[in-house]
């Protein structure tokens, strides 16, 4: 007999589609966040699938810290001019003019200002009444429990006490004016399934995930790259050239990179199967306090 | 390396759920499989470490439990927490765990995590056994419609790893499950905490010959599951191309399509013919569930977003009345006449909840009356939807089968529902045949008349119809009437529902519909048996008054006596021999008369029958004098 079966790339990348179209047809006013990395690029791969041979029915958004990797802007760039998608760019300009930076603020601080602020001004300016997010839930222990359709209250908080129910494929995206709901089509996604899919698909990445020799300083052990002049260097610091890649990508003086041989997607994905480490060991932004995500999200962070 | 690409992009994936509270050591035996797969990470092994050597209870340097983050924190800090995933995968399989909480008031969430997967882990703990929640995941997880069944008995190391302890548990489950609907049920003497028949299988249980739980979960065979018969593609947008052709996008519900198929397009039934099928891969000739497609068809037909396509030969029902189990999600109770929007499909309605008929006890899997359903109650309902849905049975499709019911007034998602066949399309169109075909057709006068053959048989035909619950003496009275009368030199015929059922009415269910049609072809078999002079005895349930009425109208002016065989439904259950009303309380059997269908008592029968008090002969006795009464019988 033939097996009418899905192979789980099939299988994940088809409900990823039935979701981005459910909000398409039942919402006012969507958007979707591009953050530019790995995982934006494989939703957004997958929005031009879902609405294929017709463009993409909403615009992408993204927010800029001002402290993105220089590359990272110059793939967005490319890909909306590539796509033709309408590219959206918000930058909390309070905090461009306060001097807000990773050094100035913390961490903390600075992400809920250029960061959390900066989206919730971003939704309220354009009126959205979803927003995608290429959030896994695979990624950190609080998001296990995070839903598809992740519902927020007129001031976008998020209460974990009152979210509903997620039964078969059926969504509910139902809002009264001002509410909102975030959407992650890449909820059941592992880091390894978002890597086979680049991989298959050739997906556009930033250069940056792959290894090369690039110049970074060693920061509460962490290897942070030296993008730009910005990075105050503190004493005896002197930036080294290593084979270098990121397995997330952020803010650069607040990302993490390890040292890899991996300079092409099969490298990637065989140096993951063997690894021991999760990808968010990179992530600094975690670290702040137990239970930091949780936080974050409650204040409208993804 | 391009052989590893192809052997993890071509591997399946397993949903499934696992339940059990955290005391039955749930988070240990999924923190024991992620561990002793290689799932885990090292970061996550030092936190899991430093959180074990925090808690210091525990007497090994890492509490598996840890590698998954607990839901009774959360519960403690009053979060909602419906369902934990988790996701990890061997080099045979994906999987993806929907881990929900075991507590008495987590009915919803089990519920929200079955709906995903097709297999549930239960854990019983070997030291305490079968518990009441035990049974409630396994019906549960069943109601869902999940068919594969594993039972984990965990803490196999607290029990000394007694094959008496294991035997006596796996009876006990074999025994409640084999009333629910799992086609597959398996049992494993775990300890997770020792790590015996997780991964590895365990030496220290030698008498078990089975597979360990992993093992089983790579291997089980859920493909088959799923329903490649019944073509369905509920619409979710209508894409247009710069081009003036559109294509109809949606994810296949179930069934399989090809370029060339002929589909109709619900509600409209207009009827047009694929041209082409647009894969997230690119064109190809053959689609099947799950995928996600775009289809163009040949026709300028009028499609939008909650229109189904499907085979003209085989649609769903088209209907704005749905006859449904649903488990309740709100604090918000329901109740007779609440207004909701339904989601079925890429359907959205208003719709009124018109009836709730009864709730189930989770516990005891009985039926008790209800007038409202509370949070985590589970309940049969009639629901009336603003316009027509096509549907098909929850137990033969799970897509489009199931709804949510939507509060109005909050939004929040307060009722999710299974559907239950009441009338099937084939039915509904066979009626419409029936109907077309009579227009045409005119009644042919007989040359010798119903009187004239009754000078041969020297007897007046005429109909005993005998009603009442099942169990409550129809048969034994007609058969011992039909003794009676042909003591007396009279020709009779018995016509016995059950027996009906098996030739004339063998393609008939048991809804409201199927029962209407059992009663006409009953007395249209009774007007033949009267035809040729004779008597005819139907005894049939025949639970509505209208059928019976239409019956006696039908039959003209044959004399027509009703019986009502009038037995307490408590008497007719002692009787149930062959355990008809024992598995529709189970849940298992539905549209049963006097449990989860009404009887609704004559009103001016003919005559009475006592048949919990009297005799069959006694109540025989009084039917043949009532019918001399009449001038029936001489």
């Amino acid at each position: 007999m033939r097996r009418l079966t899905l192979s789980h790339l099939d299988e994940l990348e088809a409900e990823s589609i039935h979701i981005i179209r459910e909000v398409a047809a039942e919402m006012a006013k969507p958007v979707m966040l591009y953050s530019i990395g790995k995982d934006s690029g494989a939703m957004l791969h997958l929005a031009r699938k879902a609405f294929a041979p017709a463009p993409i029915p909403f615009p992408l958004l993204h927010v800029d810290t001002t402290w993105k990797f220089r590359a990272m802007i110059e793939l967005r760039e490319r890909m909306a001019t590539e796509t033709g998608v309408e590219m959206l760019v918000w930058t909390n300009d309070d905090g461009v003019r306060e001097g807000a930076s990773p050094f100035s603020l913390g961490t903390q601080r600075y992400t809920h200002v250029m960061k959390t602020v900066a989206l919730r001004q971003a939704l309220d300016h354009y009126g959205f009444d979803a927003a995608f997010g290429g959030a896994r839930r695979d990624e950190e222990k609080s998001r296990a429990k995070e839903r598809v359709f992740s519902f927020r209250d007129r001031s976008h908080q998020w209460d974990p006490k009152n979210q509903r129910p997620e039964l078969w494929n059926l969504y509910n995206g139902r809002t009264r004016k001002g509410e909102s709901i975030r959407v992650f089509p890449l909820s059941n996604w592992t880091e390894l399934d978002v890597w086979l899919y680049i991989h298959r698909e050739s997906i556009p990445i930033v250069p940056l995930y792959l290894a090369a020799p690039r110049p970074v300083v060693r920061r509460d052990g962490a290897l942070i790259m030296v993008d730009d002049a910005r990075l105050p260097l503190e004493p005896g610091e002197t930036p080294e050239t290593l084979r270098v890649r990121f397995r997330t990508l952020g803010c650069y003086p607040l990302t993490g990179a390890i040292e890899s041989d991996a300079d092409s997607v099969p490298k990637i994905i065989e140096e993951m199967i063997a690894s021991h480490q999760s990808e968010r060991q990179g992530r600094i932004i975690d670290y702040d306090e137990a239970g930091s995500m949780e936080e974050k999200k409650r204040e409208g962070y993804f | 390396m391009t052989d590893i690409l192809t052997r993890y992009e071509s591997r399946d994936t397993l949903r499934f759920l696992t339940c059990g509270s955290v005391d039955d050591g749930k988070s240990t035996l999924i923190g024991r499989m992620l561990y002793d797969s290689g799932a885990a990470y090292d970061d996550q092994l030092d936190a899991a470490r430093r959180a074990t050597r925090k808690r210091g209870a525990f007497d090994g340097d890492l509490d598996f439990s840890f590698l998954v983050d607990g839901l009774e924190a959360e519960r403690e800090q009053g979060i909602t927490i419906d369902v934990a995933w988790r996701y990890f995968s061997t080099a045979r399989r994906n999987f993806i765990i929907a881990d929900t909480p075991g507590h008495v008031q987590y009915t919803r969430n089990m519920a929200t995590g079955a709906s995903h997967c097709n297999l549930a882990v239960i854990l019983v703990d070997a030291r305490l056994g079968v518990l009441p929640q035990t049974r409630r995941h396994a019906f549960v997880a069943s109601l869902l419609g999940i068919r594969h069944l594993v039972v984990a008995v965990n803490k196999m190391d607290a029990v000394d790893w007694s094959e008496e302890s294991f035997d006596a548990i796996r009876a006990e489950v074999s025994d409640f499950a084999a009333r629910l609907q799992y086609s597959d049920l398996e049992f494993v003497p775990v300890s997770a905490l020792r790590g015996d028949n997780v991964v590895h299988r365990s030496e220290r249980m030698p008498w078990y010959e089975g597979r360990p739980l992993l093992d089983l979960l790579e291997n089980v065979h859920v493909a088959s599951d799923a329903n490649l018969i019944d073509f369905r593609l509920p619409v979710q947008l209508v894409l247009r191309a710069s081009t003036a052709s559109r294509a109809y996008a949606g994810t296949i519900a179930s069934g399989v399509i090809r370029t060339g198929d002929r589909v109709a397009v619900l509600p409209s039934m207009r009827e047009t013919r694929v041209v082409s099928i647009a894969a997230p891969g690119g064109p190809i000739d053959e689609a099947h569930a799950p995928m996600a497609v775009a289809m163009t068809l040949a026709d300028e037909v009028d499609v939008s977003r909650g229109d189904v396509l499907a085979p003209p030969n085989n649609v769903p029902e088209l209907t704005r009345e749905l006859e449904a189990m649903v488990v309740w999600m709100s604090e918000r109770t329901a109740a007779r006449g609440g207004d909701y929007m339904l989601k079925q499909g890429t359907a959205q309605v208003p719709a009124t909840l018109a009836e709730i008929r009864y709730r189930t006890n989770v516990d005891t899997l009985r039926r008790e009356d209800a007038s409202q359903l509370a949070l985590n109650e589970i309940g049969r309902v009639r629901i009336e939807a603003s316009r027509a849905l096509a549907i098909d049975p929850y137990a033969r499709n799970r897509a489009t089968g199931a709804f949510i019911l939507i509060d109005r007034i909050t939004n929040e998602t307060a009722g999710a529902g299974m559907i239950i066949a009441r009338e099937t399309a084939l039915h509904a169109s066979s009626h419409r045949v029936a109907i077309d075909a009579r227009t045409n057709v005119h009644a042919k006068k007989a040359l010798v008349s119903r009187e004239e053959k009754a000078l041969l048989t020297r007897q007046t035909p005429f109909v005993v119809w005998l009603t009442g619950l099942p169990r409550s003496g129809k048969s034994s009275i007609a058969c011992a009437l039909e003794k009676a009368l042909y003591d007396r030199g009279m020709l009779t015929q018995v016509l016995d529902g059950e027996n009906l059922r098996l030739g004339l009415s063998a393609d008939l269910g048991f809804s409201l519909a199927d029962r209407r049609e059992a009663a006409r072809r009953a007395a249209e078999a009774a007007r033949l048996v009267c035809g040729l002079g004779a008597v005819a005895i139907v005894a049939l349930v025949s639970p509505s008054a209208g059928d019976r009425e239409a019956a006696r109208q039908s039959l003209g002016e044959l004399p027509f006596v009703e019986v009502f065989c009038d037995a307490p439904l408590e008497v007719c259950e002692a009787r149930d021999s062959d355990h008809l009303f024992e598995r529709a309380r189970a849940g298992e059997l539905f549209n049963v008369t006097g449990i989860d269908l009404p009887y609704e008592r004559p009103e001016e029968p003919e005559l009475v029958l006592a048949t919990d008090r009297e005799s069959v002969e006694d109540n025989v006795a009084r039917v043949v004098k009532l019918l001399v009464q009449r001038g029936l019988v001489r």
